[in-house]
């Protein structure tokens, strides 16, 4: 079993796509607060492939989809913008001073600390396809 | 998303109800940008009806948080929800943000 939802590259998707992930945790019997993780990890993907991929809002497609293996649950989001260099981007430190901490960075640091696996890979034809998983025992 | 703004003696109440997100984190922005122009630096954020943010409605609330440390006051919040608790917690952001459990509790620590 296999949903998926296409949306064009808008800030304004990302509510349709917290509805998308919502209606998935449902079906996929995840409770509230895992649901919480993984709406929020989403958002801050999609957020990035809006900002970075594609460098602002366009009409170019983001597309989502999600399937349960076993105990896990696995949302891929899928992207034809700049291909995406995790290792570029560097680790917020936030044990520093307020007026330190740092403005970057930090949505893909809330999506490593939500998730349990997050793993990029890049395709000439395929183009950016992120992988995040979420254990859930039900 | 909605917001609403209160002047008090000492402070300003700002409350923010639903989603900041990306789409919706501007015009939080610019709310409490529009405080800070007034040259109000006591701010309490009422959080109680605050449904999600994500790291874009963070880094406002750090920014602002800056900007009122430099002028001796600062961004207290109030009746924080749960869920994003866990989100201020687990960011570390926690540290930066005193939290009081109600609006009047929080005004009345100006």
């Amino acid at each position: 079993m296999e949903r998926s939802l296409t949306v064009p590259a808008r800030f304004t998707e990302l509510a349709h796509i917290a509805e998308f992930i919502a209606q998935a945790g449902r079906e996929a019997g995840l409770d509230e607060r895992t649901l919480f993780h993984v709406q929020m990890a989403v958002d801050e993907a999609c957020s990035n492939i809006i900002e970075h991929a594609y460098g602002g809002e366009s009409d170019e497609r983001i597309r989502l989809s999600w399937h349960c293996e076993g105990e896990k649950f696995v949302v891929t989001i899928q992207d034809w913008g700049e291909p995406f260099d995790p290792s570029a981007v560097p680790v917020p430190r936030l044990d520093v001073p307020l007026e330190e901490v740092p403005v970057g960075g930090l949505g893909l640091y809330i999506m490593r600390k939500l998730m349990d696996e997050v793993t990029f890979h890049f395709d000439e034809v395929e183009g950016n396809i992120l992988r995040m998983v979420k254990r859930c025992p039900r | 998303m909605d917001i609403s703004t209160t002047s008090y003696k000492r402070c300003e109440l700002v409350k923010v109800a639903g989603r900041i997100d990306s789409a919706s984190a501007p015009r939080f922005e610019e709310a409490l940008q529009e405080v800070l122009e007034r040259k109000r630096y006591n701010i309490v954020l009422d959080l109680s009806g605050l449904e999600y943010i994500s790291s874009a409605g963070l880094r406002a609330m750090v920014s602002t948080q800056k900007v009122c440390k430099e002028h001796g006051g600062q961004l207290v919040l109030a009746a924080v929800p749960k869920a994003i608790q866990e989100v201020l917690d687990l960011t570390g952001l926690d540290a930066l943000f005193t939290a009081y459990p109600d609006t009047v509790s929080a005004v009345g620590s100006f």
